[in-house]
């Protein structure tokens, strides 16, 4: 099936089986931050926006995001600029092997476009959907809170 | 993990939608959030010729107020429930049981009626529905009927719709006197499934009598089920902590748990007895604090 869809400002499109998985065909198109962790709904690792919402994209199949708007963790710098999310996250060391984060990330900027001020808790729920296994989440959510800061900063 | 090949189509409208599943036949089904179906799907534990994806249909994500009921579209989130104000103001075990489907990134795609259609004995919604006497508004291309929720859930991941037809929507009741409700549900980790969920849902009468009563268990049968009896104990009595202990004990005596990863048998029927209790003085609580 044709799909057409826009993956951080650019157009795609392209010619798809319907079972394609849609983390599968954003790694095909060298967006390969969008990491496969599960492949069971459990880790956040493959999470995307889709029209600025947080998915996991190994429980969708690509047909589903045919006219589309997507963000993944490629299109977070703007203008060759850090998003302060990403800046947080190098500050306050809100990572170890790197595996979870942009999916941490995603999750997060989705939340501070809400929420600019999250406490601890908030953080913590927002991205309760999200595994890490090296970091022990502290430094993520202090990162989190650090981007609000940076945001509200601006 | 790949499903086996399928046919698809994302119609966007309820007519297509009715029609294309007609045409398609047994093996068609409606893929709405996914958040079962393609984990299922990937498992190869179903394995449909043909999905009918319901996300681009236009007006199927109402919340509204009619009736004395609340109508929930098809498309409605989980994460849509826990926003919502008109929820939050007229079932309270719908608002407690919402933050805790799933994790908020699965909240934000599955859906309400998609879950009531899965009828997985360890989802949670249907214990709230059970509770609050819901009834489902299937459609087929050759019409509509209204199903109590009771006669909607049949087993183990069966529901009693015919081929051919949807899940429209779903009717909350909203309580008719002083009412309230509650959702207690013991996970072990977000994003787990429950290990005991309970839905109360009390209303009183003017004479401060209990008129109204709804009790509903999660993970502890082979579907969500009523507890009866329990609700039997409490009709047309003064609340009481005594009495309320009597349900608890009602409701754990028809719960048939299994000894599984998350606990034993008869450790979960303490928590369905505690749960039951805790749930109705929550209940109760509510209902007393409406003037
Ligand atoms: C990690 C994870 C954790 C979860 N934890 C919980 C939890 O704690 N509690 C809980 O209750 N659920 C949980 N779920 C399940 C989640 O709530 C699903 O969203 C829900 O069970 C199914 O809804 P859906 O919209 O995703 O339906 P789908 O997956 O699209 O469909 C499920 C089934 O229902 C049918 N169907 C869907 N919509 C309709 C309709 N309108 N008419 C007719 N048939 C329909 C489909 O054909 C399919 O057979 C979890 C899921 C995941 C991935
Ligand atoms: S890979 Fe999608 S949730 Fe883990
Ligand atoms: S940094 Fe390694 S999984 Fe999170």
């Amino acid at each position: 099936m044709q799909i057409n869809l826009t993956i951080n400002g650019a157009e795609q499109s392209a010619e798809v089986e319907p079972r394609q998985l849609l983390v599968d065909y954003i790694r095909s198109t060298g967006n390969t931050g969008t990491h496969i962790g599960c492949d069971t709904t459990s880790c956040g690792a493959c999470t995307v926006l889709v029209d600025g919402t947080p998915m996991k994209t190994c429980t969708m199949f690509a047909v589903q995001a045919n006219g589309k708007t997507l963000t993944t963790v490629e299109g977070l710098k703007q203008n060759g600029e850090l998003h302060p999310i990403q800046t947080a996250f190098k500050e306050k060391h809100g990572l170890q092997c790197g595996f979870c984060t942009p999916g941490m990330m995603l999750t997060s900027a989705a939340l501070l476009e809400q929420n600019p001020d999250p406490s601890e808790d908030d953080v913590r729920w927002a991205i309760s959907g999200n595994i890490c296994r090296c970091t022990g989440y502290v430094n993520i959510v202090k990162a989190v809170q650090h981007a609000g800061e940076l945001i509200r900063e601006n | 993990m790949y499903p086996p090949a399928f046919n698809y189509s994302a119609p966007t409208s309820v007519e297509e939608v009715l029609a294309t599943l007609a045409k398609e036949g047994e093996g068609a089904r409606v893929l709405a959030g996914g958040q079962s179906l393609i984990p299922m799907m990937k498992l190869r534990l179903a394995s449909p010729s043909y999905l009918v994806d319901i996300n681009d249909v236009d007006g199927l994500d109402y919340i509204t107020d009619v009736n004395g009921h609340v109508a929930i579209g098809a498309l409605v989130r989980h994460n849509d429930i826990v926003k919502s104000e008109l929820i939050g103001s007229t079932n309270h075990a719908m608002t407690d049981a919402a933050p805790w489907i799933a994790d908020p990134i699965v909240r934000n795609r599955g859906t309400v009626c998609g879950s009531i259609a899965h009828c997985d004995p360890e989802g949670d919604w249907n214990s709230v529905m059970l509770a609050a006497r819901a009834e489902v508004v299937a459609q087929s291309a050759a019409g509509e009927r209204v199903i109590p929720i009771d006669d909607f859930i049949v087993d183990f991941f069966t529901n009693s719709l015919e081929p051919g037809e949807i899940v429209k929507e779903v009717r909350v009741p909203k309580y008719t006197g002083r009412g309230g409700g509650a959702y207690v549900k013991l996970e072990r980790k977000i994003g787990d499934y429950a290990t005991v969920g309970v839905a109360t849902q009390l209303e009183l009468g003017d004479d401060g009598k209990i008129a109204k009563a709804g009790i509903a268990m999660t993970a502890v049968n082979s579907k969500n089920t009523r507890a009866a009896a329990a609700e039997q104990v409490l009709v047309g009595e003064t609340p009481s902590d005594e009495l309320f202990r009597e349900a608890g004990n009602a409701a754990a005596q028809a719960s048939e748990p299994e000894t599984n990863v998350r606990g034993t048998e008869e450790w979960k029927r303490e928590v369905v007895s505690v749960y039951t209790r805790r749930g109705l003085e929550t209940a109760l609580a509510q209902a007393q604090a409406q003037a």
